[in-house]
């Protein structure tokens, strides 16, 4: 096979359009800020009609100048892609068969979209997401990531090849270098990585790592935040100043000291990182007791059959995630222990709750310092409602806005922890192929190979990307309200 | 001023202003017209959301990004406003137009000294120096009535209080002695007596300099006070403008009168001269009916000719300055007597249910002791003596700080009682916390509270929570029952079943506080404690949501403690009255009693603060020094006596070395206060209603 | 105001030992000094062996003991070695004991002794936080008064273009780790892929003389992120303040907008931004070690990486109780600062 070029036969014509559309998206964007710092206020100008009038003047020609290359410059893009998907393998080149085997990716985020906004008056928060555009972009980096995430993990769908196998002869090859193997994908669409893998394979199976720790490692955080953020807003007194010394301290304590000296080897073996999952992932499961408890404490024959049966699966979930064979914690014998976790990973989950939930504490004790003077907890407590039921139905839910939006970008900070460790080779497999490692391996030959850590970098920054626009998008609309 | 400029000062026609929303416009205020001569006073009137704020900034041309004049012009003394250039507008700003707003700690800057703040006024505008401006700002401090003005122009705004801020606000509008003050709510957010000090300031203030006003009020009484003129607006429209006298004795609009039928003045009654509350809700500014605006809410409303097309402002024949935007205004019967609503009988108050026995409460603010901190004691209440009757309103009444919040956390349980004794049907609840009451107790005391915004939780469906109290109280053996019981519930407070499923923000102020009420009788309570429960509603709902209250009292039997500041509508539901200063209970009687002399000097002074909106009203004006003192560090003696007008009528330093005792005068009335009886004699009524006194 | 500070640095001496005791406890743990014995003396060694070497040393002391000597408040032990040879802390290895000073720890400034670097660890972290230090004051020169502008400008009009322009760029920037950008700005700018070969790709020259050349891209990695953070952060409470009534009074007073944003917003706006600076350094220290990393600078970061991979545990020690020390110290001068700043706190 012949090697891939970046855009193939369709190059000679796309490829002079996208230069003049993005020059001048870029000289419009610079004379626009320039503009912007001498325009005056803005003021607005309304039609007879109601409607608003656009703004006339050199100002306005360069806003409506800059509206139209982005248009261009969009639509060029979308191109490239489009006409990658139906024309013949090869003939669009490396952007082409890309775009082709991310198709199910484009399926899906196709018919989520069209569902959405269908339905977006039904939805709540998430509906009202589909009125603003920065929300609505950072929703698609994030679900473009998520959806990759599934389609690989669960099906093997958009990799093209082993992400861990190398193939002799393709190390640190140029992207769209032909295969010489015969039965395989006929190409390596980003080249090859100094270990002869595919870089395009390693960058789409890596998003699998990041999409299944990141969003569960912010969750447990958030429960562990919540559980002993809550109290300690709602009680003040000895427990809130304790507390909150004790995250101070976790806080002030160097993120990158903290994982090295957790995340090596020698604590594993300690069982160190074993007792503080035990302690840990404790957390979801009290505050699911005490948030059922509370709220059908009024019927105890209801709330006993509702805490014997979630409590009973939520602890079995509970014991086989910390009972590990070669741990300390060995409380499930074999045969009751539903799944083990790979003692690396557990780590790196375990670190990166620790890391996060003094934060999550600090937001979740403001916002109960601050609900808790409300007139509807008042109401709570003269009727005689227990502490439990006020902090979990009374003030939560109405903390949620700011939570959700801190939740989008902590899941952004998450990731970018997951790639610091992955960076100093902490905790994960050194042959993973999750985004950091990838990175650091790449680093070390970057002056003369370009190629192979760009990819994983530039998935990591668009993903992170997408969920602090998502967390604005919902900041936006939810203040709307 | 220097200018020889005769002509009116501000003249509005026509004024429309929009704002606008990516969707649509939003329209703020249409077709609005008024005028103030040199030195008059305007008083502009409506409930929230009428667009009264809206003229104001429109005035300052100031209204953001959003909003936009649409029509009509604004001429301040002949020059139009509404195509100013920015620079010409700046320069008038401060100048010749100054604005005071509602709350003064918001409109001040934290970060600067309130000296700084003063002097740059006149330093932008007249360009003098440093020193000159200084030296204004210690005369304008001092001209309203501030201590010390040089400490005060070194303070920040935070170390200053609430009355002494907006006197700032005041003084800083007044630096470069502007033609035309726009006053946006001044008073709201003090105490009365503090509103009633700084009200006289602001008139004595208008008249010293010789400054037209535009004053911008959802009190009437309050415009009364201060204005010449009024104008009443409603849902973005003024509805009826004319002189004082005009307006007040001889309306010709119906929202005017209704307002006026809604509002408690002297001579209401619950039993008697019941109030009448204006049926429906204000419209939303983008749902507005066709025609008149108020025609849904109208008792004359007539279809086809109310709601065919705009109306638009009509004079009165023989009254130029007197106009209403009313069609029907000459068809109707204006001193036709009101629709007498049923007399309800009193009802006649039983056994005593609740007993206070010297009831006492400190705080101990620790500060950090290990640095030397000094524990403080808050003394919050100080031997309260009363007793509560089934099915009679005991109103307490006091400013701010005067302990009833922190009474009504003991009664309720979330604190205990330093000591002293509360007993509910004989037994003592007073060191019981909420935890460890029975259910039935909890039940039988419950509490309606005042904001309406913030009575329920947001994210519960309104059933769900009056559902939550009724599991609470263990009312209802199913669901289905529950829910049964919670739509009568419903029913009782006057709403829809239908708000069941509704989420609060779906409901207005008033709907809200209706919920508040249907969760605070679900356990059938016996004992309720109001804690300002209407001072937060627009006029017209306020008298809504009291009656409904009066009514479940009176049909369940329920002892209410009525908890407010307001003396209006205490004076009109209350049957006993409490009145409260600095933790002290001061005065003890029936309403009759304490509304009519002999007075505490303390309720003397608050009877004459409250602004009354009837001009057959006149007042004996007292005005009281000073500032509450805090509770951390109360004056010696009598708690009033830093501020009691009254206190020379005392003999040596009694005052101020000894607590007065409770006194029992005639009829069972309780003064807490050294005056001798003769004086006590001698009082005068605070309040004469033309020649008769009303109390 | 006095009392505030008392009570700051009260709280910061508590939590600094709280913090270099849980340092101490992790690198002493047991596998970590078999680790060490191994490394230092034989790596086929026994178990019995092992614990020998270690009890020797002191190692096998209690916790606490341990720490006490290693801070300098217990008296360092003086032992008689199984192997014959007498060893004391405050000793050098190999130097014959005899009246040895009683107190050798943290607090007598004597730091320990590098197994890696081989030098004693208060040299090594003297040179080596002077060459970050001179990497921070070049990040601060252009983060600092760069985010503070960008924020103040976005956030004086909200929605307008500019604001949105600006917004843009911060967002992009908080969104790219160190890791990220600076392999992206090695790729772009030191490489001859995009015809823009102007800077080095590594800063290891710029221990001894820093230029722009050398010097750019390292800093502008760490500034980058950080910026965008500050940015944000500044232009929220800009917009926060611009909305503000006392804003409206000053603008209704026929104050120019100029002198709205100059006298009267940005000290309030600036309040909420300074603490949010001060606190970034424990952050910045995560730039600081995978800067030095990517662009093999040997300052601080790079010293805490070769300590913690190489389990060089006096050094290591050395590194954290600077770095919590930093953090520390930072967050003593916010709580200082934004009382300062801030009359509502400084005069009640």
């Amino acid at each position: 096979m012949e090697p891939l070029t970046w855009t193939g036969s369709l190059g000679q014509f796309l490829n002079p359009v996208l230069m003049i559309t993005a020059t001048a998206l870029v000289l419009t964007a610079a004379a626009q800020i320039i503009a912007g710092l001498f325009a005056p206020a803005v003021t607005l100008q309304s039609n007879a009609d109601g409607s608003l009038m656009a703004r006339g003047g050199a100002f306005g020609a360069v806003e409506t100048a800059l509206k139209w290359a982005f248009i261009a410059t969009v639509v060029t893009l979308t191109a490239y892609l489009a006409a990658g998907l139906v024309m013949p393998y090869g003939r669009a080149g490396i952007v082409g068969a890309v775009a082709k085997r991310f198709l199910p990716v484009f399926i899906a985020l196709i018919a989520l979209f069209a569902v959405s906004m269908t339905f977006k008056r039904r939805l709540g928060l998430y509906g009202k997401l589909f009125d603003s555009t920065v929300g609505m972009i950072g929703f698609t980096l994030v679900m473009f990531w998520v959806f990759s995430a599934i389609f690989s993990g669960l099906f093997d769908m958009i990799a093209t090849h082993d992400p861990l196998r190398p193939i002799s002869g393709l190390k640190n090859k140029l992207p769209g270098v032909s295969v010489p193997e015969e039965g395989l994908y006929p190409h390596y669409l980003l080249g090859g990585d100094n270990l002869a893998r595919d870089v395009f394979s390693r960058m789409v199976t890596g998003s699998v790592v990041v999409i299944a720790i990141a969003p569960l490692a912010t969750l447990f955080a958030f429960m562990v935040g919540i559980t002993l953020g809550l109290p300690a807003g709602y009680f003040g007194g000895k427990l809130d100043a304790f507390l909150t010394f004790i995250a101070n301290l976790i806080l002030a304590f160097p993120v990158i000291l903290l994982f090295y000296l957790l995340v090596t080897p020698e604590i594993v073996a300690t069982g160190i990182p074993s007792y503080m999952a035990a302690v840990l992932f404790v957390f979801p499961l009290v505050f699911t007791a005490v948030l059922l408890n509370s709220r059908y404490a009024t019927q105890p024959a209801k709330r006993t059959v509702i805490l014997v049966v979630v409590l009973g699966f939520f602890g079995w979930l509970y014991l086989s995630l910390i009972s590990q064979e070669d741990t300390p914690l060995r409380i499930l014998p074999a045969w009751l222990d539903g799944f083990d976790v790979n003692s690396g990973i557990l780590v790196v989950f375990v670190s990166v709750v620790f890391v996060n939930a003094p934060t999550v504490f600090r937001i979740v004790r403001g916002l109960s310092m601050d609900i808790k003077t409300r007139d509807y907890v008042a109401a709570a407590q003269t009727r005689g409602e227990g502490p439990w039921y006020i902090m979990l139905w009374e003030i939560l839910p109405n903390a949620r806005g700011p939570l959700i939006v801190d939740f989008c970008l902590r899941i952004g900070y998450t990731t970018i922890l997951l790639g610091t460790l992955g960076f100093f080779g902490l905790g994960l497999p050194p042959e993973s192929p999750d985004w950091g490692s990838t990175i650091n391996e790449g680093r070390k030959l970057l002056l003369i190979y370009i190629h192979p850590p760009l990819p994983p970098a530039l998935a990591l920054l668009t993903l992170v990307l997408g969920l602090n626009l998502l967390a604005d998008g919902l900041r936006e609309e939810s203040l709307r309200d | 001023m220097t200018e020889t400029y005769t002509g009116p000062i501000l003249e509005i026609d026509n004024l429309s202003i929009s704002f606008f929303t990516r969707l649509r416009e939003i329209p703020a205020v249409m077709d609005f017209s008024a005028t103030i001569m040199p030195g008059d006073s305007l008083g502009l009137v409506g409930e929230s959301g009428c667009g009264k704020s809206t003229v104001a900034l429109g005035v300052m041309q100031d209204l953001g990004v959003n909003g936009r004049i649409v029509g009509g012009s604004i001429r301040f003394k002949g020059e139009e406003l509404t195509t100013m250039s920015p620079d010409r507008l700046r320069a008038l700003r401060g100048r010749e137009i100054a604005m005071i707003y509602q709350e003064p700690m918001a409109s001040l800057n934290p970060a600067m000294t309130v000296g700084a703040q003063l002097i740059e006024v006149p330093m932008i505008h007249e360009g003098i120096s440093k020193g000159d401006a200084y030296a204004r700002a210690l005369e304008t401090v001092a001209d309203v009535k501030l201590p010390d003005p040089k400490r005060i122009l070194k303070a920040y705004p935070h170390q200053l209080s609430g009355g002494q801020q907006q006197r700032i606000v005041i003084a800083m509008a007044l630096m470069s002695k502007p033609s035309l003050l726009i006053l946006d709510e001044p008073t709201t957010a003090l105490d009365v007596t503090v509103e009633a000090a700084v009200v006289q300031l602001v008139r004595d203030l208008g008249r010293k300099y010789g400054t037209s006003m535009l004053f911008i009020s959802h009190n009437l009484g309050l415009v009364l006070d201060t204005c010449d003129r009024i104008n009443v607006m409603y849902s973005g429209e003024a509805v009826e403008r004319g002189s004082i006298a005009d307006v007040f004795d001889d309306m010709q609009h119906p929202y005017t009168q209704a307002l006026f039928r809604a509002i408690p003045l002297p001579g209401a009654s619950k039993t008697t001269r019941p109030l009448k509350a204006i049926p429906g809700n204000f419209p939303l500014p983008d749902a507005r009916p066709k025609g008149c605006n108020f025609g849904p809410r109208c008792d004359y409303f007539e279809a086809g000719r109310c709601d065919a097309g705009p109306i638009p402002m009509q004079r009165i024949t023989g009254d130029d300055r007197h106009l209403t935007r009313c069609i029907k205004f000459n068809a109707i019967d204006w001193n036709a007597p009101v629709t007498k609503a049923i007399e309800t009988a009193p009802t006649a108050p039983g056994k005593v249910i609740l007993r206070m026995e010297d009831l006492k409460k400190y705080y101990d603010t620790r500060g950090n002791t290990a640095f030397g901190g000094v524990s403080q004691v808050v003394k919050a209440n100080e031997s309260l003596t009363f007793d509560a009757r089934e099915a009679e309103t005991l109103a307490i009444v006091g400013e701010s700080g005067c302990g009833k919040s922190t009474f009504a956390k003991v009664l309720m349980g979330l604190e205990t009682a330093t000591s002293g004794n509360i007993t509910l049907d004989e037994k003592s609840i007073s060191d019981v916390p909420i935890e460890n009451r029975t259910t039935q107790t909890v039940a039988d005391i419950q509490m309606v509270f005042q904001n309406p915004f913030d009575t329920l939780n947001p994210s519960m469906t309104v059933g769900r929570q009056i559902i939550r109290a009724l599991e609470v109280f263990r009312i209802g053996k199913s669901d289905g029952e529950r829910r049964r019981r919670m739509l009568d519930l419903l029913d009782l407070v006057k709403l829809p079943r239908t708000f069941a499923d509704r989420m609060p923000r779906q409901l207005s102020g008033g709907q809200k506080q209706r919920v508040g009420i249907a969760r605070a009788f679900a356990g059938d309570a016996r004992i309720v404690v109001a804690d300002e429960p209407v001072s937060a509603l627009d006029v017209s709902v306020q008298a809504a949501v009291a009656d409904l209250l009066m009514d479940i009292q009176a049909r369940q039997n329920t002892t209410l403690l009525f908890i407010s500041h307001d003396l209006s509508i205490v004076r009109y539901l209350a049957d006993r009255v409490l009145v409260m200063y600095l933790g002290h209970v001061v005065e003890l009687g029936t309403t009759e009693q304490v509304f009519s002399p002999p007075y505490h000097p303390y309720t003397e002074a608050l009877l004459s603060a409250v602004p009354i909106a009837d001009t057959r009203v006149t007042k004996r004006r007292i005005v009281l020094k000073g500032e509450i003192p805090s509770a951390m560090n109360p004056p010696p003696g009598c708690p009033f006596q830093t501020r009691c007008p009254r206190k020379h009528q005392v003999a040596g330093d009694l005052c101020e070395r000894e607590l007065p005792p409770m006194r029992t005068l005639s009829d069972g009335l309780q003064i807490k206060c050294h005056l001798p009886d003769e004086e006590f004699a001698a009082m005068e009524p605070v309040i004469q209603m033309a020649g008769n006194s009303v109390a | 105001m006095v009392r505030l500070i008392l009570r700051s640095i009260m709280g910061l001496f508590l939590t600094a030992l709280c913090l270099t005791f849980l340092v101490f406890w992790l690198t002493n743990l047991a596998p970590n000094l078999e680790k060490l014995a191994k490394t230092q003396g034989n790596a086929r060694m026994t178990d019995a062996a092992v614990e020998s070497w270690l009890a020797n040393r002191g190692y096998d002391q209690a916790l606490p003991v341990k720490y006490g000597e290693w801070l300098g408040v217990v008296p360092g032990y003086v032992i008689d070695g199984s192997d014959g040879t007498t060893r004391a802390r405050c000793v050098e290895a190999g130097a014959p004991v005899n009246n040895p000073p009683r107190f050798c720890g943290v607090l007598q400034g004597d730091w320990g002794y590098s197994t890696v670097l081989r030098d004693d660890v208060l040299t090594i972290i003297g040179t080596r936080l002077g060459l970050t230090a001179k990497l921070m004051a070049c990040v601060m020169a252009i983060m600092i008064p760069g985010a503070l502008i960008m924020g103040v400008l976005a956030g004086m009009r909200e929605g307008s273009r500019l604001d949105r322009s600006l917004s843009t760029v911060s967002i992009i920037t908080t969104a790219t780790p160190e890791y990220v950008s600076g392999v992206v700005l090695i790729a772009v700018f030191a490489t001859g892929t995009f015809g823009m070969n102007w800077f080095k790709g590594t800063a290891t020259s710029a221990m001894e003389d820093a230029n722009f050349q050398n010097f750019f891209l390292p800093v502008m990695t760490i500034a980058l992120y950080g910026m965008g953070y500050i940015a944000r952060m500044t232009r929220a409470s800009m917009t926060e303040v611009m909305t503000a009534q006392y804003i409206r009074t000053a603008r209704l007073k026929g104050v120019s907008f100029s002198n709205i944003v100059l006298k009267h917003a940005l000290r309030n706006a600036l309040i909420a931004p300074f603490t949010v600076i001060m606190l970034q350094f424990p952050w910045l220290l995560n730039g600081v070690v995978i800067v030095e990393t990517l662009f093999n600078y040997k300052g601080f970061g790079w010293t805490l990486v070769q300590a913690a991979s190489n389990n060089d545990i006096e050094l290591l020690l050395g590194v954290s109780i600077v770095s919590v020390i930093v953090v520390l110290v930072t967050q003593l001068l916010s709580d200082i600062g934004y009382a300062v700043l801030n009359p509502r706190i400084r005069l009640s």
